[in-house]
């Protein structure tokens, strides 16, 4: 059953474009940094694109490229190859459309929850009333109802990272692009944000797209899931996760779960090993110069 | 059992401060103790009881607190000029890089700078007058304001800007929603040590050109060999210096809560 979910990226972005409309279109996107060791292709000749509703996650090992990919998705990073569209509009710096949540710790500590989640709305100038009923709402979405009038000092990690979601879902952003979001918490932590993330997802038919390197958040979640490989940067596999929907954290026990981690690592191993070995050696190398 | 609330009382804000009293009076007490053993020579060091009986007397004869009002005017002037001028100029060389490249390493040199010396050429340019006074203590407390401001925006975290940008912030929004708010801790900072080098300043020039306030109070009574006049004067100096750093640190908690 798993095998045959699993296709060849070429074989995969035809089917996408006979799907029709879709929402995000990332097309042969590679990005090159000159460092003083030389020329690194962070990501190479990256090409998907996500319908509407959908929730597709880009899982590779660490220093592959994801973060890259999710800047130049996200408009912060310019001067790459290929091209970004959403719905039709090429994404040239930050756009309106796309809602972003970063890896880092990201609240505004001088704010409080509310004030946080309504920052979106004020900026674009709603009046004061109007944006902070609507920025609780937000807040209750991401399950911190009676926190509204905290700082984020009082709040553990993964509290503050809902509110950092809740901040992003407040603009409402077509797409969500999440940049291992969850990275810094617990596996208990982390499979229970999952379960709410999916129903935020459900509940708003939230086009997302998540980049992680954890497996089993990657699976619990997607629709699909893209594999990328280690230096350089590129889309190895996709594989189409046929998971009962609505779901949530009981999934990661079902057989099928397992199957799908176990494909999906088999890829993963590989690359990973190679970054692995990539580091070690570059250590031993700083070594022999010195 | 009893030591949880007492460790509780101790960490509450008026169990802080009531320690804080404490241990000044304790510390009195044991100037006093070592001045009536004869440790300290009271012809240097007046008995503290001494200072605190002067304080009505220089209260009723010298005018003391018209002075007090006069330094703290005085004071009040500078600190406005130094938030006024110094953040504007700090925001001015974080977002010119080729300014902060200009100037960074002399403003820094001018932090060192002993600008008290320079007294007559403002005496020049101002005339004997408070005007003259206000502007030495703005310009000994400027380089504080200015160099922590832009450490304050240059320390702004990446992640922060990020937000900014991919809300699509405008720059004069970037710089009032985010990276002011973000450098708030450190302008205090500034802005503290600032206030404590005007406040020396000021004193100073007072002292030195015998014009109002509590410097030339302090001048006229020491010359007069009234050390505990002279010391109660001084005590009133650093009420001065408390009541400014008490309404700064109110206004940082009001500007920047959460912390
Ligand atoms: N601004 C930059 N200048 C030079 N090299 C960079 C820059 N940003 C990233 N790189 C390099 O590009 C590669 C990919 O980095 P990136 O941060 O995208 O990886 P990542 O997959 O997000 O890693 P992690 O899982 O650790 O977050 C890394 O080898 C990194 O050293
Ligand atoms: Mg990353």
């Amino acid at each position: 059953m798993v095998d045959e979910s699993v296709r060849s990226p070429a074989a995969a972005t035809d089917a996408a474009s006979s799907r029709g409309a879709q929402l995000l279109d990332v097309e042969r996107v590679s990005k090159r940094f000159v460092t003083s060791e030389g020329v690194i292709t962070a990501v190479e000749d990256v090409s998907f694109s996500i319908a509407p509703g959908e929730f597709v996650s880009i899982i590779g090992p660490s220093g592959c490229g994801k973060s890259t990919l999710f800047n130049i998705v996200g408009g912060l990073v310019g001067d790459y190859e290929g091209r970004v569209t959403v719905a039709g509009d090429v994404v040239r710096g930050t756009h309106a459309a796309i809602g972003m949540v970063f890896q880092e710790e990201s609240t505004f500590p001088w704010r409080t929850v509310v004030e946080n989640v309504a920052f979106p709305l004020e900026v674009v100038g709603m009046a004061k009333d109007a944006r902070l009923e609507r920025a609780e709402h937000f807040v209750a979405m991401v399950g911190l109802r009676g926190f509204e009038r905290r700082f984020p000092t009082e709040l553990s990690g993964g509290m503050r990272q809902r509110v950092a979601l809740a901040r992003t879902l407040a603009s409402e952003p077509r797409i969500l692009l999440m940049d291992e979001p969850f990275a810094a918490l617990d596996e208990q932590t982390r499979l229970l944000l999952g379960d709410r993330v999916l129903q935020i997802q459900q509940t708003l038919k939230q086009t997302t797209l998540l980049i992680t390197h954890n497996l089993t958040e990657a699976v619990q979640l997607s629709d699909r899931v893209l594999v990328m490989t280690y230096r350089p940067g590129r889309l190895k596999r996709l594989v189409d996760i046929h998971l009962p929907h609505p779901r949530d954290s009981e999934v990661v026990s079902s057989d099928a779960f397992g199957r799908y981690v176990a494909e999906i690592w088999h890829d993963l191993r590989e690359e990973a090993s190679r970054g692995i070995r990539d580091d070690e050696s570059r250590v031993l190398e700083g070594r022999a110069k010195r | 059992m009893s030591k949880a609330p007492l460790r509780e009382w101790m960490a509450s804000r008026v169990g802080a401060r009531s320690i804080g009293i404490a241990t000044v009076a304790a510390l009195i007490g044991l100037v006093e103790l070592a001045i009536r053993a004869g440790i300290v020579n009271r012809f240097i060091v007046p008995l503290p009881s001494e200072i605190i009986v002067a304080i009505p007397r220089i209260i009723v004869e010298e005018n003391v607190l018209h002075r007090f009002w006069q330094t703290a005017q005085e004071l009040l002037w500078a600190s406005l000029l130094l938030a006024g001028a110094g953040i504007p100029l700090g925001a001015l060389l974080h977002r010119f890089r080729i300014v902060r490249l200009a100037c960074e390493t002399w403003v820094g040199a001018l932090a060192s700078a002993p600008i008290v010396l320079m007294y007559p050429l403002f005496l020049v340019i101002f005339g004997r007058s408070a005007t003259t006074i206000v502007m030495i203590g703005f310009a000994a407390g400027l380089a504080p304001v200015i160099l922590k401001t832009l450490e304050g925006l240059s320390g702004t975290r990446q992640v922060l800007l990020n937000v900014g940008r991919s809300f699509k912030l405008t720059n004069s929004q970037q710089f009032w929603k985010i990276l002011l708010p973000a450098a708030l801790p450190a302008v205090f900072v500034g802005l503290k040590l600032g206030l404590i080098f005007a406040m020396i300043n000021i004193v100073g020039v007072e002292f030195l050109i015998n014009f109002g306030g509590l410097g030339q109070l302090i001048n006229e009574l020491a010359e007069r060999y009234d050390l505990p006049g002279t010391y109660g004067a001084i005590c009133f100096v650093i009420l001065t210096s408390i009541v400014f750093f008490d309404t700064t640190e109110r206004l940082e908690r009001f500007l920047r809560p959460g912390e």
